[in-house]
């Protein structure tokens, strides 16, 4: 029961993008088309997921036990970038039709700060985002799958709307950006709607 | 390429408003948008980066004949990474009321695409008094163009302008003020607004410039 409220808060209540803010660029950048916006969304929840693990590790096994905590800023992206580097790399050696998907994505996520900002979330932070200041490797699991799949779906819709707007005149300076930050907008104030539940 | 190199001057302005990071460029878009709920901690979050961008510019530059082409974004990345952690613990330690309203944003300058980008586009191949004058004009931008869209979230929201912890001015009325601006949702409201508002300037200021 725990798990699905972590899970359900992650995804619905503090959706990364429209509640948090995290990995904005991307989310304009790359939301224009639904196969691309779905790529991207299935990249970031690989990496997201498994870097956020790795970031737990790293921070209760070295950095707490070392008292080196204010070295984790550093630490973290340095672990992330070199881990993306290495995902890259094991998808291009093992699958052609993968790499195909994913391969563009991945450098970009390094700078996605989705990626850090979870990392410093669970660790750092933990005591706002997840109410406990020591969260278990289970929770924090949860979390980062819970809060990736936020990014796909919300990243997703998003692409899906805009791929409908281009049939629609637009007044010319609201072409481009401004729409789809007003168009953000209106998704935000729906997902304020799942405010109450958790 | 063959183009003029810019006087200092010019290096130092082309921030301000023709390459404006926020409303120009779009770039480090999570902050613009997350810290924008008070002038006051958008002015902390305007002062590190003009604290980060100025000295990774300084220091990316300085260094930029020795660092193989190879390697050059991760010797950037660490770069930027000591300066944020620099900056950190000078918060925690002297501005925790700044540090915590600025929360995990404060470490996310990191990967704020602003600061590698003019890394990359500029401070690499730069000399270090140019470097630091683009980063210090990109920074005094971004500042500039974060305070504006804070300025108006605030005003509207919350009805007063913090510009420093007491130093606060109350304008509207509370059953005036439209809450939503304050609340994250409205941070794409008034920024999508506002960079509709300076497209229709800048199309207008093109439109005269052709008849003319």
């Amino acid at each position: 029961m725990e798990y699905i409220a972590i899970a359900f808060g992650a995804i619905f209540v503090n959706n990364v993008i429209l509640k948090q803010f995290y990995g904005l660029c991307p989310f304009l950048g790359v939301s224009t088309k639904k196969s691309s916006a779905l790529s991207m969304g299935m990249a970031v929840t690989f990496v997201i997921t498994l870097s956020t693990m790795i970031a737990h590790l790293l921070y209760t096994q070295v950095l707490v036990p070392n008292e080196i905590t204010y070295l984790s800023t550093i630490v973290f992206i340095l672990v992330i970038a070199s881990f993306v580097q290495l995902v890259e790399m094991i998808i291009k050696k093992f699958s052609a039709t993968v790499y195909s998907a994913l391969g563009v994505y991945l450098p970009l996520i390094t700078t996605n700060c989705a990626v850090l900002g979870v990392a410093i979330d669970i660790t750092v932070n933990s005591q706002n985002k997840l109410g406990t200041a020591v969260p278990t490797f289970g929770q924090v699991t949860i979390y980062a799958l819970g809060i990736s799949l936020g990014y796909a779906l919300v990243i997703f819709l998003f692409s899906a709307i805009r791929e409908e707007m281009e049939a629609y005149p637009i007044k010319r300076n609201y072409q481009g950006i401004p729409i789809a930050l007003i168009t953000a907008f209106i998704m935000a104030m729906i997902f304020v709607g799942f405010g109450g539940i958790v | 390429m063959a183009r003029k190199p810019k006087s200092l001057k010019a290096v130092f302005t082309t921030g301000f408003i023709k390459q404006n990071p926020v409303f120009v460029q779009f770039l480090g878009m999570c902050p613009t948008l997350a810290v924008t709920g008070s002038v006051e901690s958008a002015l902390g979050m305007g002062a590190g980066v003009i604290f980060v961008l100025t000295l990774s510019n300084l220091f990316v530059s300085s260094i930029r004949n020795f660092v193989p082409r190879e390697v050059r974004i991760p010797i950037y990345i660490v770069i930027i990474a000591s300066l944020v952690t620099v900056l950190e613990m000078y918060m925690n330690a002297f501005q925790p009321d700044l540090a915590k309203s600025l929360g995990t944003f404060l470490s996310l300058i990191v990967v704020n695409c602003l600061i590698l980008g003019r890394a990359e586009a500029f401070a690499s191949k730069n000399g270090p008094l140019k470097s630091m004058a683009d980063g210090l004009g990109m920074a005094l931008g971004f500042t500039g163009g974060i305070v504006l869209i804070a300025f108006f979230r605030e005003l509207l929201g919350s009805g007063s302008i913090t510009i420093w912890k007491d130093l606060a001015f109350t304008f509207v009325p509370e059953v005036y003020r439209i809450s939503i601006l304050v609340a994250p949702a409205g941070a794409f409201l008034v920024f999508g607004i506002l960079v509709a508002q300076i497209n229709k300037l800048k199309f207008k200021r093109e439109e005269r410039n052709e008849v003319a």
